[in-house]
């Protein structure tokens, strides 16, 4: 906000997101939830996580970018956010292609292993 | 010094430390911190999201299977109580800017009394799965296990869904104590235009916390 009556280095200026673009962005969000309620009954298979995870995905970006004014911000604070997501997204893919190489050979050993689900009648 | 100065919304901030140029690095500088912390809360909470996906793609009929036995219903109301709390702290930050006292205070007040729902809905799911048996690991045991085939590894889910709700729910705790803390000093009006950085920084936390919930409810309510 801007306020004249003082110094500059006494102010500060920043984004202020209005009424409209609140209300609309929480109305996108409620959209977005019932959506992937509904999309969780579809028969689409094995994609349905995907279909879920890109609908957190837009929901997400929602929030960061307004809610959480990235949009507005200084670029560091973004980059911050998206390596944080970068290195999860690193970390899991590293695990599940280790996890899914090793399996067979883990359980050709018959060695310790994660007990596998065939198993359950 | 600013002879008309009266209110919060006039008077420069009582809370600038000598060793900032300006309010605005100050805040910039506050903000970035509380960025840096964010980093890694998504860490933490990625280290759970890595072991989900793990079991999850070894065992996918464990995972449908026992997503049955939550409530949808209930997640999803709890979705949309929080992503009400995200508004409503999202308003705070615009109330604290503009020197809106009145709506600042309203608004926290909104956003803890959404988070305690939260946390009361949470219970009573957590207490029917306690009376049910579904709990974790070597814990889980129902008489419906025959009932409903795959139900060997349940425990595995329920240990994953007690891990992450459960951080997450401490993570809501945490987030009212920060947001009570807020309020009180919003209550004795400290913020205004030039100073409103704790109700932006607890606000950002606040959000994380929604966005990580964003990502739970699917992955845990809304499988097969």
């Amino acid at each position: 906000m801007n306020n004249s009556s003082l110094p500059a280095d006494e102010q500060i200026h920043s984004h202020v997101s209005s009424p409209q673009q609140l209300i609309s962005i929480f109305v996108a969000l409620l959209g977005l939830t019932a959506l992937t309620v509904s999309a969780s009954t579809w028969p689409v298979g094995r994609f349905d996580v995907w279909i879920a995870l890109g609908i957190a995905g837009v929901k997400a970006f929602l929030v960061a970018a307004y809610f959480m004014h990235l949009r507005y911000d200084k670029p560091t604070n973004s980059l911050l956010l998206l390596f944080s997501v970068g290195v999860v997204v690193l970390f899991l893919g590293v695990t599940l292609a280790d996890v899914h190489q090793s399996e067979p050979q883990v359980q050709a050993a018959g060695l310790p292993q994660i007990p596998a689900s065939e198993a359950a009648p | 010094m600013i002879a008309e100065a009266s209110s919060a919304t006039q008077a420069p901030s009582r809370f600038r430390a000598h060793h900032f140029e300006t309010a605005e690095q100050q805040y910039a500088a506050s903000k970035l911190g509380m960025w840096l912390f964010l980093v890694t809360e998504v860490l933490f909470f990625g280290g759970l999201f890595v072991a989900y996906a793990v079991f999850r793609t070894l065992h996918p009929e464990v995972f449908m299977n026992s997503a049955q036995l939550l409530d949808t219903r209930l997640g999803a109301i709890n979705t949309v109580i929080l992503l009400f709390s995200s508004l409503t702290m999202a308003w705070a930050v615009r109330c604290s800017q503009l020197g809106q006292q009145r709506g600042l205070v309203i608004c926290l007040s909104l956003t803890i009394f959404a988070a305690i729902v939260f946390l009361g809905i949470k219970g009573v799911e957590y207490s029917h799965k306690w009376h049910e048996g579904h709990l974790w690991a070597s814990q889980y045991s129902s008489g419906d296990a025959a009932s409903v085939g795959g139900f060997d590894r349940a425990g595995t889910f329920f240990s994953i869904y007690f891990a992450m709700t459960g951080l997450h729910a401490i993570h809501i705790v945490a987030g009212i104590a920060a947001i009570g803390w807020v309020l009180m000093r919003s209550l004795r009006g400290d913020f205004g235009p030039n100073y409103f950085t704790p109700v932006d920084t607890v606000g950002l936390y606040w959000h994380l916390v929604d966005l990580v919930w964003i990502f739970l409810f699917p992955l845990l309510y809304l499988i097969g």
